[in-house]
């Protein structure tokens, strides 16, 4: 009767202890032994990208990997999920709540994994050819179909509020770019101002990842979960740090939020008998 | 959006759907929450902070209807499962309901296939209404889409729910409406021409439409929905040993990857 309480994978692989069938003697990963072998001579960039994609990366996809993890781990206390987390810090959520509020809310198609995704998907589509580009951002939600996800409302990978592309999009696509010149990142740098030209909107950190993710071979829903991954970091800081400050000098917002439609005040109910 | 706009919304959020004047009175939607709300059933207000409208009496015994009907209380069904294993790791209990319900949003059953179903209902009506004959609309979409959401094969698709749910619908006279006939429509035909059957979220879906809820709507009513059906399977992980929820031993990974090989 155990066979079909199995678990099928072609990632992981299990030899138990002699003494307990719950604990395993050995792991590998896609074929490696990692507690034997890996720990000792691997890094924690080369690891992952072995569970993501199966097999050892390059020393370049180390380096790219390693860089992108730095220019994402971090957006700061103004970005929509860190400010989550930072709620839930700040009111002494348990920590994982804070976490899970910053994966929700960074999941999302303003500047979060869902926009990194479709990017990652257009990239599989479109390659480096320019005029389809062009006209995948004319319109992004062509062949929409009804979905938890509702259609993008700005061209994907560019800021629709911006002005100018940020200092550290630029810096990060041309560090990555340098890294990787023959790739969708090089590509991009090469082609940014007349995509922005053509949108209207600048470059956001989300066009650098998605390339950077496409170059390291990843696949939409790869490239979700590694975002997410990434950007946890400042979550976590800047959740706990909240905490540390307190509530009051936390935003208090309430004053800023005005009704259009108001019934007025009604008297509260009489209480007095409860003599409180 | 200019910057001059972004400006004004850094200090300010006019036109808000609601506003808690703490020690004082909570607004929703235009009412007092204490005073006009504070006299409705939950499900009511529920309802009414997701469209602002106010149902009957019926339609509110219908929604509780669909809740109680898909509570249920069985740690083999997926996101019951997640409630059950955060149980027996002992995580919190809000975070054991949230990550149930967080998986509900799932592409094989939930919310996808929930809110694509009444998106079929709403474009069918409209091509109908546009001159095109039922079987045109429903050949269109299987040639286009591969699938009709809310019908399948009812041997695989055996849903113990229907009958109860059609039985509830009838009662309380809410099998008069435009999008629940089209979904009956819809069965019949798929029936005679594929074998295809009505499932539960054809029937959901199309009732709920004839309450004339949007997609999003529907889908905000239904995310709580399985909601009562994990606690119990919180309650019965967490009153055993932690780890015993259906424990796997190493042998219970069949691997199929790469032989073992040198770093």
């Amino acid at each position: 009767m155990s066979e079909p309480f199995k678990f099928h994978s072609a990632v992981w692989y299990e030899e138990p202890e002699s003494d307990n069938p719950f604990v395993a003697r050995r792991c590998l990963a896609h074929g490696y032994d990692v507690y034997g072998e890996v720990i000792r001579k691997s890094s924690w960039s080369e690891y992952i990208l072995l569970l993501f994609s199966g097999d050892k990366p390059c020393r370049q996809q180390i380096v790219l990997f390693e860089k992108l993890a730095i220019a994402l781990a971090n957006p700061g206390p103004r970005e929509p999920s860190v400010r989550a987390a930072m709620n839930g810090g700040v009111g002494g959520s348990v920590d994982a709540a804070s976490l899970i509020a910053a994966l929700a809310v960074g999941a999302g198609q303003y500047g979060g994994s869902h926009e990194v995704f479709l990017l990652v998907k257009a990239w599989q589509r479109l390659g480096r050819d320019l005029s389809k580009w062009k006209e995948y951002l004319s319109d992004p939600n062509q062949g929409y179909q009804e979905d938890v996800w509702s259609p993008i409302e700005h061209p994907p990978g560019f800021d629709p509020h911006g002005v100018s592309c940020p200092t550290p999009v630029q810096q990060s696509l041309s560090l990555l770019g340098d890294l990787m010149p023959e790739s969708n990142l090089g590509w991009l740098r090469q082609n940014r101002e007349n995509l922005e030209h053509m949108t209207g909107f600048p470059l956001a950190m989300t066009a650098v990842a998605a390339a950077a993710f496409s170059d390291l071979g990843l696949s939409g829903s790869q490239s979700i979960m590694m975002y997410l991954m990434l950007r946890l970091p400042g979550a976590a800081v800047h959740a706990l740090e909240q905490e540390n400050l307190g509530w009051k000098k936390f935003p208090a917002y309430g004053p800023a939020i005005h009704l259009s439609d108001d019934p007025g005040a009604f008297p509260m109910p009489d209480i007095s008998r409860f003599e409180l | 959006m200019s910057i001059e706009d972004l400006m004004g919304a850094v200090s300010t959020l006019e036109g808000a759907l609601g506003k808690a004047f703490l020690a004082e009175r909570v607004v929703m939607r235009g009412q007092d929450l204490h005073h006009e709300l504070g006299k409705k059933d939950w499900l009511s207000v529920f309802m009414y902070a997701i469209t602002g409208k106010e149902f009957t009496e019926n339609q509110i015994r219908y929604l509780n209807f669909m809740w109680v009907a898909t509570s249920y209380p069985d740690a083999a069904i997926w996101p019951n499962q997640v409630t059950a294993l955060a149980a027996t790791a002992r995580s919190t209990p809000s975070l054991s309901l949230v990550a149930g319900l967080a998986v509900s949003e799932a592409r094989l059953y939930g919310r996808k296939p929930d809110r694509r179903a009444m998106d079929f209902f709403y474009r069918a009506a409209k091509k109908i209404d546009e001159g095109e004959a039922l079987e045109q609309v429903i050949e269109a979409e299987v040639a286009q889409r591969k699938v009709v959401f809310g019908y399948g094969r009812p041997l695989v698709r055996l849903d113990e729910r229907v009958a109860h749910t059609l039985n509830v619908i009838s009662e309380l006279g809410l099998d008069e409406g435009r999008y629940f006939k089209l979904a009956l429509d819809v069965h019949r035909y798929l029936k005679k021409t594929r074998g295809l059957s009505l499932n539960i979220a054809a029937i959901s879906a199309s009732t709920m439409a004839d309450m004339g809820l949007s997609t999003e709507e529907y889908q905000l009513f239904l995310t709580l929905v399985f909601v009562a059906g994990m606690v119990p399977c919180y309650l019965d992980a967490k009153r055993r040993k932690e780890g015993s929820f259906f424990p796997v031993t190493c042998d219970g990974i069949a691997y199929c990857g790469p032989p073992e090989r040198v770093w």
